[in-house]
């Protein structure tokens, strides 16, 4: 019998075995991946494609991994069915696995709506796994004219990624303005300028009707010819195994404060889980990298019978496009506080006393100030509200709140 | 493990912290050459007003948000130092935006991030803020 088995290679995954780890030095760890990979950072992909790192760098972990945390890992199968009863996983290749503790981290899936025509279209791709980029690399070159379906973070760090190696880019979305999710609509507005000023087209509220082979009709009936189609609509939680074994699934699989299932001695956490989200004050899908590894290592010490929660999961984000940083984190909720200078956007949430979310666009030092006052849930009353709102700041807090942080050692 | 604290009460806002870090990181061995007429970028920052001075640089945090949140795995932590590993990153600053004391931020090139490791993997051996400060307002000490 394993002690514990881990589906996912993931941040969601690493971080359980990390957590796994800090108690339990030796207890054995299968780790099932569908992916024949070594682990790797998803969100590097872009960057991949871009030149900004390779194949060795983007690697998640160092090459001795798995060996050093006792891992035995399976890449490459597939697991079909998890039976709770017998506490066992099965696997395609017909590998029958026990666990003690299981984790599923099976991330998600990218969502391809029907479009009519779609089955024509010959060069079309997806851009989330490792194998996504390498396919759309070998693709595409100096003449390729790309068509982007999304404009949302999948599909613009996709253009970004390819934008030197491709002939042009458009992008076309459902929604009136490029980053929607992360963005409001003055921040969404000057992102989108500046994409255009690079040389990205955009047709906004706009939707393929139709598509040919290398060419595809609009609602408004602009036709655009093609050679390359990226399909980033949207991500689908891949939470089949854990729905057919009987657990709590709402969007996501449900989890605890301790990213338990419903299920005994069954976890979950990443981009398939749906925890709890300190300024929606309700259950969500977060599904960013850093939240990942906070719920599998959370999930990883609870399995290993150490005590844990993490009950502070908020919307995070980080990105760049073409070296333009945005950074926002927190619910758009509440009255607002905006500057904008040149380049530099800043919109502060605030409501009931505490700050709910920010948008940071250009001059990003220290947001993380900003973030720990939302994650904290600190009162504006206790800090000097017009000092953090002009820049984050230390000094905006008192002199015991600073000595806490600065001549103690952080708990 | 020995950390970096700060007495605020002696800071004097003098920022000559900030001159030694950006000479100690700047793998220059003059210190002229190293800093005259440039814009300097330290890893530790004078914060303050007419009264108020304090020095903040990276808190090695025991559970350290941006180790953990660090898309590529530039950022480890060895023997309770938290190490980035300029190689691997790639400037996505998802660890500025973690940071709850603001203490790691975008590097001279702004293409990767940069942050304090105390001095242990350039040449001073031991905090070059600390060694330079005239009045103790920052210490490399142990604390329970």
């Amino acid at each position: 019998m394993s002690e514990y088995v881990i589906i996912g290679n993931s941040a969601a995954a690493i971080g359980t075995v990390e957590g796994i780890r800090r108690k339990d030095k030796d207890g054995e760890i299968v780790l099932i991946s569908n992916e024949p990979h070594f682990t790797y950072s998803r969100p590097l992909i872009s960057y991949l494609l871009w030149g900004k790192t390779d194949l060795q760098r983007m690697k998640y972990r160092s090459d001795d991994f798995y060996d050093k945390n006792k891992v035995t890992a399976l890449l490459g199968e597939t697991v079909v069915k998890i039976d709770k009863n017998e506490k066992t996983v099965k696997t395609q290749s017909g590998k029958v696995i026990n666990y003690n503790k299981l984790m599923v981290a099976t991330g998600s899936r990218p969502f391809v709506p029907p479009m009519k025509g779609l089955e024509k279209v010959k060069n079309k791709f997806s851009f989330m796994t490792l194998d996504d980029a390498l396919s759309l690399e070998k693709a595409i070159d100096k003449s390729s004219r790309v068509l982007i379906i999304g404009a949302g973070l999948i599909g613009l760090k996709c253009a970004e990624g390819i934008f030197d190696k491709v002939a042009s880019i458009s992008v076309v979305d459902l929604a009136d303005r490029i980053l929607p999710s992360i963005l409001d609509e003055n921040a969404s507005g000057i992102m989108q300028e500046y994409l255009e000023k690079k040389g990205i087209t955009f047709y906004l509220n706009n939707s393929a009707k139709e598509f040919e082979e290398s060419s595809a009709v609009l609602n408004d009936s602009t036709k655009i010819d093609f050679d390359i189609l990226v399909v980033a609509v949207g991500v689908r939680p891949n939470t089949e195994l854990l729905k057919e074994a009987g657990a709590e699934v709402d969007r996501g699989v449900i989890i605890d404060e301790k990213c338990a299932t419903s299920l005994d001695d069954i976890y979950c956490a990443g981009d398939c889980s749906q925890g709890f989200d300190l300024t929606q004050n309700d259950k969500r899908i977060l599904a960013l990298l850093p939240n990942a590894y906070m719920q599998g290592n959370c999930a990883g010490k609870n399995m290993a019978g150490e005590a844990a929660e993490y009950n502070v999961c908020i919307h995070m984000n980080a990105m760049g496009m073409f070296g333009y940083h945005i950074v926002s984190a927190g619910s758009y909720d509440g009255e607002s506080y905006t500057v904008r200078d040149g380049e530099n956007y800043k919109r502060l949430f605030y409501k009931d006393n505490v700050l709910k979310g920010f948008i940071i666009m250009g001059d990003i030092r220290r947001a993380g100030i900003y973030t720990d006052l939302i994650r904290k849930q600190t009162p504006l009353s206790e800090i000097d509200f017009e000092l953090i709102k002009e820049k984050p700041q230390l000094l905006a807090f008192s002199k015991s709140a600073r000595e806490n942080k600065l001549a103690k050692i952080e708990r | 493990m020995k950390r970096v604290f700060v007495n605020e009460k002696w800071c004097l806002g003098c920022h000559l912290c900030e001159y030694n870090c950006a000479f100690a990181n700047s793998g220059v061995d003059d210190m002229v050459k190293a800093l005259k007429g440039k814009q300097i970028n330290p890893r530790i920052q004078v914060e303050g007003d007419n009264n108020i001075n304090f020095a903040v640089s990276c808190r090695h945090c025991a559970e350290p948000l941006c180790v953990k949140g660090c898309i590529t795995g530039a950022l480890s932590v060895k023997d309770g130092v938290i190490n980035l590993d300029s190689e691997k990153c790639v400037g996505c600053f998802t660890c500025v935006v973690s940071c709850p004391y603001g203490a790691i931020m975008p590097g001279d090139n702004g293409k990767v991030a940069q942050k304090c490791e105390l001095c242990l993997n350039n040449s001073c051996g031991e905090p070059a803020c600390v060694t330079g400060c005239p009045n103790n307002a920052i210490v490399y000490e142990e604390r329970g």
